[in-house]
C-alpha cells in the first residue's frame, strides 16, 4: 500500500505483517470514508487494542478487539496500520 | 401476556394513552448478533407475521404482543452497526424510524461489546428518538467478568432505561414491556443528552442548524441540528433530501460544503470519521466508571472452537462434511412423512373423485381431482424435505457458523473475484434465491453483490428438489438417487462458479472489494426461534401452494383440458390414444407442440414444454402440470396408473436428465425475476439473468441429451 492518508505517526506498520498472536494499537485505516466509517461502527477505531488471531500469510486475517473476532480480506488488513505493542507471549491486554 | 392481568396501578401518563390509543408501534434495533432475534421471538411469541418495508425487499417481521392494556406493534428493523447511508439495512432502520414515528425505540445491546452497541445507541439519541436500552446476554458479560452500574450509566444517557436481560431464556422480557409502556406512556421521563462533538464541529453544526431553521417544517425529522450534523457526515440520502424538499437547498448545501471543507482543513480529517470519533468518545466516558473488566480478556471458548473449525487443512473438510449432513437429512429424514402426505392426497383424491358415478367425464371433477388434488398434491408431499432444509440452514445461521463458512470459502472465492461473505447468500440459495438476493446486500461493492445476484439461481433452490425427486425416484434404482441429486446439486455449484469467474473477468471487471466481516461468537440455536424460522419458511411454502402454484395449477388444468376434440374426430381410436389425441388437441398441447422444433433437440416433448412454461410461474409447478398431463384422461381415480410409472413408459433416463439439467441451470421464476429488478435497480440486470441463464440451460441440456445419444445411453 502506498497511501497512508494522514497515518504519518511513527512506527506504525500494516496489520498484515503481524504475527498471530501479536498485540498492537489501532493508528489509522488507509482507506475511503466509507469503509473506514464502516470499521469504526464495527468497533475498530484508533487506539483500540488488537490482537492478531490468525494471519496465514495468505487468505483472509482474523483479529481480535476485546470481545469482537473480525474476519479481513488481506488487502483490507494491509491497509489497518498499527503500532505494535508485543508480540506472542506478552501483553495481550485488550 | 402473563403480565397484562395483573392488576397494577397505572401510571398517569398510562390512562391518557388508553384512553387515546391502545397500539404503540416499537422499532427493535441492535448490531448483528446482538441476540436481537431471540428478544423479539421473545417479546412476541409466534405472533409475527413476514412483509417488506415499502420499496425495499428487506423483510419486515411485525410481532403483537400486550402489555398493561397497551398493545405493542414491534417490528424488527434490520441488525445494523450505525445509521449512515452506505448501507441499505442502515438506510432502512433509519428511515423507518424518521417516517413511521415509532412510539419507542428499543435498542438491543450485547453486553460484551458495550461500547461498540452503544455506538448505534447514542445515533439514536442524536435523533431525539424515546429509547429504551437492553442489555441482552447479560448473564453471558457477567461470566466473562464485566461488572455494569446499570444505574449510573442509565443516568449518564439522560436516564434512558436499562434493562438487563436474557433473551433465550426469557428474563427481563416483561421488564422491557414495562419500560416501553412506561416510555411510551411518558411516564418515563428521557432528558435530551447533550452530546458534544469538540467546540470546532459544534459551532458548525449550530451554523447549519440556524440555516436549516427556516426549512424546519419540510425537514423529516423536524429537527435541524440532527440534518445539520448529517450534513456534516456528507450524508448522501440527506443531500437528496435537501435537494428535493428544501426551497433554499443550493445555498444550504453551500454551506454545508464549506463546512466540511473548513473543518476538514482545522481538523486535518474528514469530519465524518472526527464524529465517529467523537461519538465514541462520549461513550467510552459513560462507560469509563459505570462498566469494568475484572477478568483479563482470554481465549474463550469461542476461540477454542474456531481453532478446530476454521483450521486452514480441516475447515474445508468440516463443511463440506456439514454440507453434506444437511442434504442427507432434507433427503432421508423427509421420506416418511413425505409417504403419509402422499398417501392422503391420494385418498383425497379417491374420496373427491367418488362423489361422482365412475366413468363421468364431469368437468367439476377432472378440475377438483386432477387439476387441484394432483397438481397442488404434487407440491405438498414435498413440505417435510423443504422444512428440513430450511431448519438446518436456520441452524446454520443461529449458530454462528455460516460466518465461519464465509471465512473458510474465502480463498477459494478469490479465485473467481469474489470473496467469503458472497458466499453466505450461496448457501442460503440452497434453501430459496428470493432470501438469497437480499442477502447479498451486505456485500458493499456493487459489482460483487450483482455477480452473487446474478449467479444465485444455479445455487439449486428448494423449489427445484420436487423435480428431481420426482425423475429420479422413477428413473434410478435406489442406490442411484443419491448420487444422481448430488450431482445436479454440483452441477449447479460448478456452473455458479464459472458463471462468476466468466461475470468478474467481463461484464463486472474490478478489483475484489474489501472485506470485512464479524465473526459472531458461537451459540446454541434457541429451540424456539429456529422452529419460529421454520415454521415461517414452512407456511411460506404452503401458502404458495394454496395461492400461486393453486392459481396455475388450475390454470394449466384447463389449458391442458380445453378445448376438447369434437367425438366424431376421436371415436375411432381406443381409448388411450383418444386421451392422447385430446390432450393434444388442447391450448397447452399445442402451444407444447408448437415449442417441439426448439425443444426436441434437448429430448423434451409437448408435455415437458408446458411443464417448463409453467415453472415460470414457480418450479414446483412443472412437478404439479407433470402430474396433471398424466392424470388427466384417467376416468377411474382407483385405477390411475402412478406418475412414476407413466413417466418411466414416456421417457427415458437420458431425457429425464436433460429435463433436470434443463430445470436446474434455466428458466429462473417470476419471483427471482421481480426480485433481482428492485433489488438491481434495473430490469436490464433480470433480463440479462433470465436470458443468460436460459441460454446457458438450453446449451447445456442439449451438449447432455445429443452426447448422450451419440453414445447410445438413449434407452438408459
Amino acid at each position: 500500500m502506498t497511501r497512508f492518508g494522514h497515518a504519518g505517526q511513527p512506527g506504525a506498520v500494516s496489520l498484515a505483517s503481524l504475527p498471530d498472536g501479536a498485540s498492537a494499537q489501532l493508528v489509522t485505516v488507509a482507506g475511503g470514508v466509507g469503509l473506514r466509517s464502516r470499521l469504526a461502527a464495527m468497533g475498530l477505531r484508533a487506539g483500540v487494542a488488537i490482537r492478531v488471531v490468525h494471519n496465514g500469510g495468505r487468505g483472509p486475517f482474523v483479529l481480535a478487539a476485546g470481545e469482537l473476532r473480525i474476519v479481513l480480506g488481506r488487502g483490507m488488513a494491509r491497509k489497518v496500520m498499527v503500532v505494535p505493542s508485543g508480540g506472542p507471549d506478552h501483553g495481550r491486554r485488550e | 401476556m402473563a403480565d397484562a392481568s395483573k392488576p397494577a396501578a397505572p401510571a398517569p401518563g398510562e390512562t391518557r394513552l388508553a384512553r387515546n390509543s391502545q397500539t404503540v408501534t416499537v422499532a427493535l434495533a441492535g448490531n448483528p448478533n446482538s441476540g436481537k432475534t431471540t428478544i423479539f421471538n421473545a417479546l412476541t411469541g409466534s405472533r409475527q407475521h413476514v412483509g417488506n418495508y415499502p420499496g425495499v425487499t428487506v423483510e419486515k417481521k411485525v410481532g403483537v404482543c400486550r402489555h398493561r392494556g397497551v398493545r405493542l406493534e414491534i417490528v424488527d428493523l434490520p441488525g445494523t452497526y450505525s445509521l449512515t447511508a452506505y448501507a441499505t439495512d442502515e438506510l432502512v432502520a433509519r428511515e423507518f424510524v424518521i417516517d413511521e414515528h415509532p412510539g419507542v425505540v428499543v435498542d438491543i445491546l450485547d453486553g460484551s461489546n458495550l461500547e461498540r452497541n452503544l455506538f448505534l445507541a447514542v445515533q439514536f439519541m442524536e435523533l431525539g428518538l424515546p429509547l429504551v436500552l437492553v442489555l441482552n446476554m447479560s448473564d453471558l458479560a457477567s461470566a466473562r467478568g464485566y461488572v455494569f452500574d446499570l444505574e449510573q450509566l442509565s443516568a449518564l444517557l439522560g436516564g434512558v432505561p436499562l434493562i438487563p436481560a436474557v433473551g433465550n431464556r426469557g428474563q427481563g422480557i416483561d421488564k422491557i414491556r414495562d419500560a416501553i409502556v412506561a416510555v411510551a406512556t411518558g411516564a418515563r421521563h428521557l432528558r435530551p443528552v447533550p452530546i458534544t462533538y469538540g467546540p470546532e464541529i459544534d459551532k458548525e453544526v449550530d451554523k447549519l442548524a440556524a440555516v436549516l431553521e427556516t426549512e424546519a417544517e419540510r425537514l423529516a425529522p423536524r429537527q435541524p441540528r440532527w440534518v445539520a450534523l448529517k450534513l456534516l457526515e456528507n450524508d448522501r440520502r440527506i443531500r437528496e433530501r435537501i435537494e428535493q424538499v428544501c426551497e433554499s437547498a443550493a445555498a444550504v448545501l453551500a454551506a454545508a460544503d464549506e463546512a466540511i471543507a473548513h473543518l476538514r482543513r482545522i481538523l486535518g480529517d474528514e469530519p465524518e470519521i472526527v464524529i465517529a470519533d467523537r461519538r465514541y468518545g462520549f461513550i467510552s466516558g459513560a462507560c469509563q466508571e459505570t462498566v469494568r473488566s475484572t477478568v483479563e480478556a482470554r481465549h474463550t471458548r469461542s476461540d477454542q472452537i474456531d481453532a478446530v473449525i476454521t483450521h486452514p487443512v480441516l475447515g474445508l473438510p468440516i463443511f463440506l462434511g456439514l454440507l453434506y449432513l444437511v442434504f442427507w437429512g432434507t433427503f432421508s429424514l423427509g421420506e416418511y412423512p413425505m409417504a403419509a402426505i402422499d398417501y392422503a392426497f391420494q385418498w383425497l383424491g379417491q374420496a373427491v373423485g367418488g362423489l361422482w358415478a365412475a366413468g363421468s367425464d364431469s368437468a367439476l371433477r377432472s378440475l377438483l381431482v386432477h387439476g387441484v388434488i394432483r397438481g397442488v398434491g404434487a407440491v405438498i408431499v414435498f413440505l417435510p424435505n423443504i422444512l428440513i432444509l430450511f431448519l438446518a440452514i436456520a441452524v446454520l445461521e443461529d449458530s454462528g457458523y455460516m460466518a465461519r463458512a464465509a471465512f473458510i470459502m474465502d480463498r477459494w472465492m478469490h479465485k473467481i473475484g469474489l470473496h467469503g461473505q458472497s458466499f453466505i447468500p450461496m448457501v442460503i440459495g440452497f434453501g430459496c434465491t428470493i432470501p438469497a438476493i437480499m442477502a447479498t446486500r451486505v456485500l458493499a461493492s456493487r459489482r460483487d453483490r450483482l455477480t452473487t445476484m446474478l449467479i444465485l439461481p444455479l445455487m439449486s433452490c428448494s423449489a427445484r428438489l420436487p423435480i428431481y425427486m420426482m425423475f429420479t425416484a422413477a428413473f434410478f434404482i435406489e442406490k442411484w438417487r443419491g448420487p444422481v441429486l448430488w450431482t445436479m446439486y454440483v452441477v449447479g455449484a460448478a456452473v455458479a462458479v464459472l458463471a462468476a469467474k466468466l461475470l468478474k473477468s467481463t461484464l463486472l471487471r474490478g478489483e475484489a472489494e474489501p472485506f470485512v466481516m464479524e465473526l459472531p461468537p458461537y451459540r446454541t440455536p434457541t429451540v424456539k426461534g429456529t422452529l419460529i424460522h421454520t415454521w415461517q419458511r414452512g407456511w411460506m411454502y404452503v401458502r404458495k401452494a394454496g395461492t400461486i402454484i393453486l392459481g396455475v395449477s388450475i390454470l394449466l388444468w384447463a389449458l391442458t383440458s380445453y378445448p376438447k376434440p369434437h367425438p366424431r374426430e376421436t371415436e375411432d381410436l381406443a381409448a388411450e390414444g383418444r386421451q392422447a389425441a385430446a390432450l393434444e388437441y388442447s391450448v397447452a398441447g399445442r402451444v407444447g407442440k408448437a415449442f417441439e422444433p426448439v425443444t426436441r433437440p434437448l429430448g423434451f416433448d409437448w408435455r415437458v414444454n408446458t411443464a417448463m412454461m409453467g415453472a415460470f410461474a414457480a418450479k414446483e409447478v412443472f412437478v404439479a402440470q407433470m402430474s396433471i398431463v398424466y392424470s388427466l384422461g384417467d376416468t377411474d381415480e382407483a385405477e390411475a396408473q402412478p406418475l412414476q410409472t407413466a413417466l418411466r413408459s414416456n421417457y427415458t433416463p437420458l431425457q429425464a436428465i436433460a429435463i433436470m439439467i434443463f430445470s436446474l441451470l434455466g428458466f429462473p421464476c417470476m419471483a427471482t425475476v421481480a426480485v433481482m429488478w428492485t433489488e438491481s435497480g434495473s430490469w436490464k440486470w433480470a433480463l440479462l439473468q433470465w436470458t443468460g441463464l436460459t441460454g446457458l440451460a438450453y446449451l447445456a441440456a442439449l451438449l447432455v441429451y445429443q452426447i448422450g445419444s451419440a453414445l447410445g445411453l438413449a434407452g438408459g
